[in-house]
């Protein structure tokens, strides 16, 4: 739950998301004022612990931590004894020897934030391990989806791609499922985990049956690195089947809105001109990122309890 | 009296800790009538200590202070035909004891629809009490430009200040022990009614 940190969408309960969503809905404002700047966290620690190169995630975290006056120390492996093969566990008790109040952490192996969140009195903050979760991400979707549909109880949401490697793809399942939405997934059938229907969602090989009265639909970014995987189909192949342009999307509903995590890869996943205009909303998703892992902080960075005052408790 | 819950959250010093004594029933110290004088009265002290009304701009504290915000508004523009913009901002990002409380507070709303520069603020509070609350609002207001000065209005004080802070406007003095609480409770009507909880050493037996 929310006390030791956020790892995950999975271990949320829907109140726990309802908090930070409408937490969130407050932060919006800090951000449209002159002085976006409240001093709600002087004096606090951030550590953005980046394992996996990223701008995006990295720089919202960022963000998020200098409008609520935190103090926010960026650390990734090319700059750090990270690369000298100290051990995961040995760069968490050193964190935690520098007594962070909160510790955001990105590794391309799931499961690597819990075993840091173990040893850390801090908490710790999933910024995407490997392909378990991003629970920050599927938070912003849904706080953009509340934004636009103004409910998210009853949408239909559609997500396209490589499922089974999509870490935005589970926590999203997770998140959506908990706020009472229908999901589906749609892709080949090589991305498609075959027990993803276990979480509650509903296959589909056709992506004109997945679209299908759909209010939402979020296409997936196809890694790079897959192109090359032999269970991937060519890049012209994709685009053509679930590669997402108008044509496809007067399938789903007239008022559907068009999602993706970022970055787009354009006439891939996305044709162009829906990933630069309505009804895209990628930039909307890019500028709720801040205010949500604003709301994320708030609720949780400052606790200065360490692992064994915890222990005692 | 309706049922509907106080509208006054629980904000550093004005609405205590309640403690282990047993609390006594809630006795209304003043009802709507009274609310309703109190407030008229304040309007007519802001028109009087005021010569440039058209650069007033009444900033409620949430949740109590908005209704309050409103009512002196809809008093000033009866008494000086002065239309006067009224705000809502939350002071909770602005609260001294965040970190030693554990849980979180909820966010309220902000809602400033226009600069505060060059404007005589008033900031409009149900209970003032240790004075925390209006000293996070002052920091919260400066955040959102420069006002020519800042006057504070509050339908109750209930004393036991602990910083420097003056209430310009007071509805009513009302004498409390610490672990009193003091609420605002808005009824569904509209009607607005201040509550007295007596969980101190003067609690009747």
């Amino acid at each position: 739950m929310m006390g030791r940190g956020l790892l995950g969408i999975e271990n949320l309960a829907r109140e726990d998301i309802e908090l930070i969503l409408e937490t969130a809905e407050h932060m919006k404002e800090v951000g449209t004022r002159d002085v976006k700047k409240v001093p709600t966290l002087r004096g606090r620690t951030l550590i953005n612990l980046f394992f996996e190169p990223s701008t995006r995630t990295r720089t919202s975290f960022e963000i998020a931590g200098k409008r609520l006056s935190a103090d926010v120390v960026n650390f990734s492996p090319a700059s750090s004894s990270l690369s000298k093969a100290e051990s995961i566990l040995d760069t968490a008790k050193t964190l935690d020897a520098m007594d962070p109040d909160a510790v955001v952490i990105r590794h391309k192996v799931a499961g690597v934030p819990k075993r840091i969140a173990d040893q850390l009195g801090a908490p710790v903050i999933n910024a995407g391990d490997g392909a378990h979760e991003h629970p920050t991400q599927a938070l912003l979707d849904m706080l953009t989806v509340l934004e636009q549909k103004e409910h998210v109880d009853g949408l239909t949401v559609t997500i396209i791609g490589d499922i089974a490697h999509s870490r935005v793809a589970r926590s999203n399942i997770h998140g959506f499922r908990k706020m009472g939405a229908e999901v589906r997934v749609a892709g080949p059938p090589t991305m498609i985990p075959a027990e993803v229907e276990a979480l509650g969602v509903k296959a589909y090989g056709s992506l004109r049956e997945a679209l299908e009265g759909a209010d939402v639909v979020m296409a997936l970014r196809i890694q790079q690195e897959r192109l090359a995987d032999a269970t991937f189909p060519s890049v012209r192949e994709y685009a053509a089947t679930f590669g997402l342009d108008r044509a496809k999307l007067r399938f789903a509903k007239d008022d559907a809105i068009v999602m993706h995590p970022g970055p787009v890869n354009r006439g891939v996943e996305l044709a162009a001109d829906l990933a630069d205009h309505r009804p895209s909303v990628i930039l909307d998703q890019v500028r709720n990122g801040v205010a949500l892992r604003m709301a994320v902080l708030y609720l949780l960075a400052g606790r200065r309890r360490t692992v064994a005052e915890d222990r005692e408790k | 009296m309706s049922n509907t819950p106080p509208i006054q959250g629980t904000r550093p010093g004005e609405a205590g800790n309640a403690g282990s004594r047993r609390p006594q029933p809630d006795s209304v110290v003043l009802d709507d009538d009274a609310v309703r004088r109190a407030l008229l009265r304040i309007a007519h002290e802001i028109v009087e200590r005021n010569s440039d009304l058209g650069s007033l701009y009444l900033v409620g504290v949430p949740n109590g202070g908005v209704p309050l915000a409103r009512r002196v508004a809809a008093n000033l523009r009866q008494l000086a035909a002065q239309e006067v913009l009224v705000g809502v901002l939350d002071t909770t990002l602005y609260r001294d004891d965040l970190i030693t409380r554990g849980e979180r507070p909820r966010l309220r709303r902000t809602e400033m629809p226009s600069s505060v520069d060059d404007r005589c603020v008033i900031l409009v509070d149900d209970v003032a009490s240790t004075g925390r609350t209006i000293r996070a609002a002052m920091d919260a207001l400066m955040d959102f430009g420069r006002p020519r000065s800042v006057q504070v209005a509050a339908l109750v004080d209930r004393g036991h200040r602990e910083l420097p802070i003056r209430i310009d406007y007071v509805g009513k003095n009302i004498p409390t022990q610490r672990e009193d609480l003091v609420r605002l409770r808005e009824g569904e009507s509209g009607a607005l009614e201040v509550l007295l909880l007596r969980c101190g050493e003067g609690a009747p037996a």
